[in-house]
């Protein structure tokens, strides 16, 4: 069984960061993983996105074009992306952020005022993480336990006062 | 083993590190430059020297040098970029130096795009300069053969005196995946009889040089390295046999291609479609032997590229023309879906 998910967003939301944390998640869990940046202009200024897979089988294509979970942090990714996700699949969005017109009926959309919610509790910069709070409630991906010790390795030791804030934004996500 | 996060680009500097590497000359360039910025970050701990010359040109010539005096030299670049380095690597194939060059392809020609591309198959094995030589091309098709081939790529470079080249893609270079690191003992080879690395007048002076202005002289230098060729394209070439033993259809595929072509090949199984992959793992030497094992039962053969179809030539010398070979490709830095590779199976007739 492999998940694939999505990010997408604005450069400088935290897209690339929330994807290393789900590939850490797999890595933590000892299954197959990949995690493929955008690298194109959109990086310089524009939208960036964001392919992670998790597996227990070895990964083709680490590029996603039809994820089973999509996280949209702006209106565009949202636009763009929401077309592309498997029936059955479910998009985590920013409603701060994002009016979410889609036609389909056959995937789950779940919105939560990630940023409003991120400014309300000084967690500046931890909308991203909030996001991934609700992926982690409405899905299988891993245990909570799992995210913790990932955000544990992928927070840099320069940076090590930062993780209290980030368990904070997975539980905000998590009771949203 | 300790599974670790890396990105590609950033496994093929720890591993040629580890691989005893002493000296990285380079030019930054998407989508490569994590290679030269992990370089500049850790090479000096390691006792090697990183030095970000003024050019692609410049870098290979330093290549040359340090590799004159015996020690291991790296280089690496995007497509571009190993266009400009395609001199000094002659130079290097033309006075028998032990050199690695990376090139994380990128679309082309020209400036081209900064998306995979894998349109530098051609250049890689047929002409990655002017003169008659080869260079020995490994292709990855994840980030742990990134490592395991760089460590190869040093050892073969030495053990047959000519440039070893990585030819990776944007995809592999950018993407992380679990990576462990082997236990690495470097092959040792003797480099006294030829290497420069002063005489100390203790002995005769080693002169690196490939200015033969004696035809005769020039001809018997070609045709030593020549046959050196033959024990390299006989004992090698290195390929995946995936799925091949009762293939209808056999599809080939190097590099990041091959993942997305695995994928296809399990999708078709699925529907009850004999497909099968053969993956060249080198690609100078090309793996004739193993071609043609795991064409045995194929009807038909497909070539899936990143490019306007260059591998596929080599394919229908391999074969011998003996089996249909068609072509499914993307260029210009687009990458083919697993979708995408299925329809092409179904559509040549995979199906029943």
């Amino acid at each position: 069984m492999t998940t694939e998910i999505l990010l997408a967003g604005f450069g400088g939301q935290g897209i690339l960061f929330a994807g290393k944390i789900l590939a850490y998640c797999g890595l933590m869990d000892n299954k197959e993983l990949s995690w493929l940046p955008s690298y194109g202009p959109e990086m310089r200024g524009g939208t960036c996105n964001c392919s992670v897979c998790i597996s227990d089988q070895p990964i083709g294509s680490p590029l996603v074009t039809a994820p089973d979970l999509l996280i949209a942090m702006n209106q565009p990714s949202f636009d763009k992306f929401a077309e592309t996700v498997k029936p059955g699949g479910k998009i985590f969005y920013d409603s701060t952020l994002i009016e979410p017109e889609t036609t389909r009926t056959d995937i789950t959309l779940f919105g939560i005022p990630s940023q409003q919610l991120a400014d309300d509790n000084e967690l500046k910069g931890g909308s991203n993480i909030i996001l991934l709070g609700k992926l982690l409630k409405e899905t299988e991906i891993c245990t909570l336990d799992t995210m913790k010790k990932a955000i544990e390795r992928v927070v840099p030791p320069s940076k090590a006062h930062l993780i209290a804030n980030n368990f904070r934004a997975i539980e905000l996500g998590m009771n949203s | 083993m300790e599974r670790n996060l890396m990105k590609g680009n950033e496994a093929l500097a720890e591993a040629a590190i580890r691989a005893g590497c002493k000296c990285f000359f380079g030019y930054p360039i998407t989508p490569q430059t994590e290679l030269a910025a992990y370089m500049a970050k850790r090479m000096h701990k390691a006792g090697g020297v990183f030095l970000q010359a003024e050019s692609e040109i410049a870098a290979i010539n330093m290549v040359l040098g340090a590799a004159s005096t015996g020690v291991r030299a790296m280089t690496s670049s995007s497509s571009p970029g190993i266009s400009l380095k395609s001199e000094g690597i002659s130079y290097l194939a033309g006075s028998d130096l032990p050199a690695v060059i990376i090139n994380v392809q990128r679309g082309g020609p020209g400036l081209g795009g900064i998306q995979p591309s894998q349109a530098d198959y051609f250049q890689a094995t047929k002409a990655l300069g002017h003169g008659d030589f080869h260079v020995l091309v490994f292709a990855p098709a994840s980030v742990q053969e990134m490592v395991d081939f760089v460590v190869k790529a040093f050892d073969k470079a030495d053990q047959y005196r000519m440039p070893a080249m990585i030819l990776a893609d944007g995809l592999l270079g950018q993407m992380m995946e679990p990576v462990s690191f082997p236990e690495i003992t470097p092959c040792a080879h003797d480099k006294s009889s030829w290497a420069a690395d002063g005489h100390k007048f203790k002995r005769e002076h080693h002169i690196i040089n490939s200015l033969y202005l004696s035809p005769d002289q020039l001809q018997s230098s070609v045709m030593d390295r020549f046959e050196r060729y033959e024990k390299i394209k006989a004992e090698e070439t290195d390929a995946e046999l995936y799925l091949t033993d009762d293939c209808d259809i056999l599809l080939c595929a190097f590099g990041a291609t091959a993942r997305v072509v695995r994928s296809a090949v399990n999708d078709a199984r699925a529907l009850g479609i004999k497909a099968g992959l053969f993956r060249p793992r080198t690609l100078w030497p090309f793996p004739v032997k193993e071609i043609n094992q795991a064409a045995q039962s194929a009807k038909k053969l497909l070539s899936v590229e990143m490019s306007m179809g260059q591998m596929i030539d080599d394919i229908k010398l391999a074969i011998n023309c003996s089996k249909p070979v068609e072509f499914f490709g993307r260029t210009g830095g687009v990458i083919p879906t697993p979708a995408e590779v299925l329809a092409e199976i179904k559509r040549i007739g995979g199906a029943e």
